[in-house]
């Protein structure tokens, strides 16, 4: 492929990805909405457009329309720089995600991946991790101590559940022997999905990944019943709007990892289409429908099962995923020595 | 103790079993409990397209009603005004001209007639007190407004539309009609009636 398609292809599909990540986390804030509804058999938003479905729109404009409001008090570059932060980091990590079968083109293979960089899985937790600046700055940046007591129960619970994510995906990179994302779900074709292997290291990940992205039960940082609003108490606006936002595609990115990395990604059992073009578009709709799937998921949880003490918290972040996620790497070891695979 | 419910638990504080301890089942318990509630039936009623039936007693929206022949009943005694707790009735009187019959049935009419539909308390006082059957309250709903003049409705908005009467018949019964002619009671008796009874030594 010439240099110059190379760049341009990169380029569209970078936007694509962008948009992408964008158009789903507006309809997340839709989606989240109606399911909380119809989970507590109510209807949801119903009156923009048919069904609702330019609540979001309008939500977004409502956003952009209020008054912006910068705390005389507060540090004001600061204060812009969290959410810029919170959003960047947030629309960053959807670049190492595989998004679907490479299409084998007439001119060269096109790869529905932005970037197969082979530490994939180490870019995105030290994106992911830059994230928690974006909260803490703007939580002190506020000089607000609400804001500050969230920005802090964010950072700590973040870092804590970071840990266990870490090694719960360690058992996973031994029987996968590689840390590229593309490649680990190229080795998921058929039924030979993760999941299978990794069932503790799932549910791990799972967990810390509700806790990375701030979501119910572990949302302690917004909880509004003791902080007001947690570390976006004084914010608002688009600011506010884009932190929510930035939560948002955080979910949507942590379903897509999921998806790829114990799920099979774009693969599915007994789906073998050999036509290029539509073997893409299927694989993408796959992915598209596992990712779903979660996003679902998280709003399922979300409207169930309740906020955890923060002593809590800590306690299953330390004492329980840590010891748990050790045993794992532990067990997936003698497993593959038994089987002489190392 | 006799349970008041079958649903009632006894609590009993022991150690958490292995399946407690872990939480996931009684997580997963939960997610099938509100998943259930995903297709269950909604309790929402859309209001504006859907509306739900109002009690028969229900007090909306004044009316002020027409004869058989078209003409207004309302012939402004302010006994409605008089009964209002609210003080929220105000009207002017005008005496009918020539050639007038057919607009109000008579001699003296309202040429104003005002509710102020923030101070009216909706209890219905006024229609029990008039004597010419003219006003009602009707199963209508008075919609909101942004400004406070709003709420004033004059006759444009009580008084009957001519090609289509308010239907209050739930509300103007033979029973009411029966109470409001019984002479047994003070507020139906004409200045006569009271002197008559008087002189029959009651
Ligand atoms: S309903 Fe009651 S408060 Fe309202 S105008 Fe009639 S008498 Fe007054
Ligand atoms: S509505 Fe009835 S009570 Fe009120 S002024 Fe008219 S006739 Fe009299």
């Amino acid at each position: 492929m010439a240099f110059s398609t190379f760049l341009i292809y990169k380029i569209i599909l970078v936007l694509c990805v962008f948009t992408l990540a964008l158009v789903v986390a507006m309809y997340s804030t839709y989606a989240e909405r109606k399911v909380a509804a119809f989970l507590q058999d109510r209807l949801g938003p119903n009156r923009a457009g048919p069904f609702g479905i330019l609540q979001p729109l309008a939500d977004g404009l409502k956003m952009f329309m209020k008054e912006e409001i910068i705390p005389n008090v507060s540090n004001k570059w600061l204060f812009i720089l969290g959410p810029s932060i919170a959003m960047l980091t947030a629309c960053m990590t959807g670049v190492v995600i595989p998004w679907g079968p490479a299409y084998q083109g007439a001119s060269g293979t096109f790869p529905l991946q932005i970037t197969d960089v082979n530490i994939g899985i180490l870019y995105l937790f030290g994106v992911v991790s830059i994230g928690v600046y974006g909260i803490m700055i703007g939580g002190w940046a506020s000089n607000n101590k609400f804001a500050l007591l969230g920005a802090i129960r964010a950072s700590s619970q973040m870092i804590s559940y970071e840990v266990a994510m870490g090694l719960s995906i360690i058992a996973l990179i031994m029987t996968t022997g590689t840390l590229s994302v593309g490649e680990i779900v190229a080795q998921q074709s058929g039924w030979h999905w993760n999941i299978f292997y990794q069932p503790l290291g799932f549910l791990i990940f799972i967990i810390c990944a509700f806790a990375e992205t701030n979501r119910t039960p572990f949302d302690l940082p917004e909880c509004e019943s003791e902080l007001v609003g947690g570390y976006h108490t004084e914010y608002s606006s688009m600011k506010l709007g884009f932190y929510l936002f930035a939560e948002y595609i955080n979910m949507f990115i942590s379903s897509a990892v999921m998806a790829c990395l114990f799920f099979g990604g774009y693969n599915f059992p007994f789906i073998h289409i050999h036509a290029p073009l539509l073997a893409s578009i299927v694989g993408f709709l796959i992915m598209m429908a596992k990712t779903c799937f979660f996003i679902f998921f998280f709003m399922w949880i979300r409207w169930t099962v309740p906020r955890f003490r923060y002593d809590q918290l800590m306690n299953l972040g330390w004492k329980i995923l840590i010891p748990l996620s050790i045993l794992n790497i532990f067990i997936t070891g003698i497993v593959m020595w038994l089987q002489h695979k190392i | 103790m006799q349970a008041l419910t079958n649903r009632s638990k006894v609590v009993v504080k022991k150690e958490m079993s292995l399946a407690e301890k872990l939480y996931l089942p009684a997580i997963l318990n939960g997610l099938k409990i509100t998943f259930s509630h995903f297709f269950a039936k909604k309790a929402t009623i859309s209001y504006p397209e859907e509306t739900r039936a109002f009690a028969p007693v229900y007090r909306g929206m004044h009316v002020l009603k027409r004869d058989e022949n078209g003409a207004e009943r309302c012939t402004a005694c302010g006994l409605c005004a008089v009964a209002c707790p609210a003080e929220a009735i105000t009207m002017v009187a005008a005496e009918r001209k020539k050639g007038e019959e057919k607009l109000y049935r008579e001699e003296k009419y309202a040429a104003v007639y005002e509710i102020n539909m923030l101070r009216c308390i909706f209890c219905g006082l006024c229609e029990e007190a008039c004597p010419k059957e003219a006003i009602f309250l009707t199963d209508r709903i008075v919609p909101s407004d942004y400004e406070r003049d709003g709420f004033i409705y004059g006759k444009d908005k009580l008084v009957d539309p001519i090609d289509k009467p308010i239907d209050v018949s739930v509300r103007e019964t033979a029973e009411v009609a029966a109470f409001k002619k019984d002479k047994e009671y003070a507020h139906n008796q004409t200045w006569k009636d009271q002197v008559n009874t008087r002189k029959s030594g009651h």
